[in-house]
């Protein structure tokens, strides 16, 4: 096994070698959500405590289930009920919750950056459960773990990435991981939605058209576009969007015939993938939650199930 | 270690036998061999597994279930190892409620890979009963256990080393001893 870390906090600087192991676990652990009874006592005694300063409801649940099918005992903490909303600073809180001695901290931050520094505070093991714009690793990874049921995940799988790129961790921690691994990634948005600094990564091609992005593509990333930035005029109207950046039939029949259909949700239905789409069987959108659970469990073993030196 | 220093115990062929007798053993003490399924504990003992379904098929013409457990995760030293070991998958595609397993491992030592293994195994069912094959009995339990079916009892010291080399994973079947070094 080849993952050492002390925390995970992003895919930018995990090798290809790493980013394969913790593929490669997650495989072993999808049989567990098919027992009867799902719960193995590898991480027994063992506290999870999941910080969510951001709204979140699949990624803070899959942790959860996570951490409890591997016997740990998981404490969730939102910001709405937290003490942050009393004044507290945020490392005050972290300093607090350190003080209860948690074993691993699943943190959520709307500041770049924010769950690194926690890291470099506290003995815990961290894993970035998104910090702002910056990454979302385990997202990521699951992704990686759903295209690899299909596809072999590697130099000449090529993957369109469409939408909100520019506000997307998802589609940084993404496009970190698959460059790594020699995946040609082309994204494509409106261009007030393309981030500038991705220009020069290789293996990233940058597409003005949807439909130049999806000819011949092996796996099609359609990324949530975020209504509540609306106010900020990014693009003219929600119907403009869907009308020249959403996924439909028509755009689809242009990537691979075998192609697969993903989104990190929650979607919005009829603005950046139709109904069709997304309920077609293309789409491994469902797949790609289970699998969420899967790796989350192993990435949670991985840090945790480790002895302290 | 140069391989003159291995103290080899049983050849390709004595495997072999020992794996025919420890069939004809399962089968005889178990009058109902339709309800007996198979599982080896990964890596060798899967591997020995399947050349005892292989080994019960041909002679009593029974073919019997055959699952893989991966017993990592069940392990009692997890806190203390340094290093990760690698979780493989467990595969057990049938219900144990009611039925009699046949745990197979290739080597039984301390017994904690045991334990682990029927903690797991109670996880999946209720089995009716679960018995114990191990081509190498070593001694040296830590646990109260003890195996059903013992292919051959090595009596080695804590300081040796016996390994069991099998033909799916190694090339070649065969059992040694060693000075740990």
């Amino acid at each position: 096994m080849v993952f050492e870390r002390k925390d995970l906090l992003g895919t930018r600087d995990l090798s290809a070698i790493e980013i394969r192991s913790l593929l490669e676990s997650a495989e072993s652990f999808k049989e567990i959500a098919e027992r009867p009874l799902k719960k193995v006592p590898a991480l027994r005694g063992k506290t999870v405590v999941n910080l969510f300063f951001e709204p979140s409801t699949r990624t803070r649940t899959s942790f959860e289930i996570a951490a409890k099918r591997l016997s740990a005992d998981a404490v969730n903490m939102s910001a709405s009920t937290s003490s942050l909303v009393k004044g507290e600073s945020l490392l005050d809180t972290v300093d607090n919750i350190q003080a209860m001695a948690p074993d691993i901290l699943v943190v959520r931050h709307r500041f770049v950056g924010a769950a690194h520094m926690i890291a470099e505070r506290v003995g815990a093991r961290v894993v970035n459960a998104g910090d702002g714009a910056n990454e979302h690793p385990t997202q990521a990874l699951l992704d990686l773990v759903t295209m690899s049921e299909h596809k072999r995940v590697g130099p000449g799988l090529t993957v369109a990435i469409i939408g909100d790129i520019a506000h997307s961790r998802v589609a940084r921690s993404n496009i970190w991981a698959l460059t790594t691994l020699g995946v040609t990634v082309r994204i494509c948005a409106p261009p007030t939605m393309l981030p500038r600094e991705l220009d020069k990564i290789p293996g990233l091609i940058v597409c003005e058209r949807p439909e130049e992005a999806l000819d011949g593509v092996d796996v099609v990333m359609m990324l949530r576009i975020q209504l509540e930035r609306q106010d900020r005029l990014l693009f003219p109207s929600i119907r403009d969007y869907a009308r020249v950046f959403g996924l439909n039939r028509q755009r689809l029949d242009l990537a691979a015939e075998d192609a697969i259909v993903m989104h990190p949700g929650p979607m919005n239905r009829g603005v950046e993938i139709t109904s069709e789409v997304a309920d077609g069987s293309r789409a491994v959108i469902l797949n790609q939650v289970s699998n969420g659970v899967a790796l989350r469990m192993a990435v949670l073993f991985l840090l945790g199930g480790q002895g302290h030196e | 270690m140069s391989p003159n220093e291995e103290n080899s115990v049983c050849s390709a062929r004595d495997v072999e036998q020992i794996l025919k007798r420890i069939a004809f053993e399962i089968v005889e003490r178990n009058s109902a061999v339709e309800k007996l399924v198979l599982v080896g504990i990964l890596t060798r003992g899967v591997s020995l597994a399947r050349r005892l379904k292989r080994i019960i098929n041909e002679t009593a013409d029974r073919d019997l279930p055959l699952g893989s457990l991966d017993i990592t995760l069940y392990r009692d030293d997890l806190a203390c190892a340094t290093h990760h070991p690698v979780v493989r998958k467990t595969e057990i595609p049938f219900s144990l409620d009611g039925v009699t397993v046949i745990l197979v491992d290739d080597v039984l030592y301390t017994g904690r890979t045991v334990r682990a293994a029927m903690d797991s195994l109670i996880d999946f069912g209720r089995p009716q009963s679960i018995q114990l094959a191990v081509l190498v009995d070593r001694g040296c339990r830590e646990l109260p256990i003890a195996a059903d079916f013992v292919g051959v009892s090595v009596p080695a010291s804590p300081q040796d080393r016996v390994m069991v080399r099998v033909e799916e994973s190694d090339g070649f079947d065969k059992i040694t001893v060693m000075p740990r070094d």
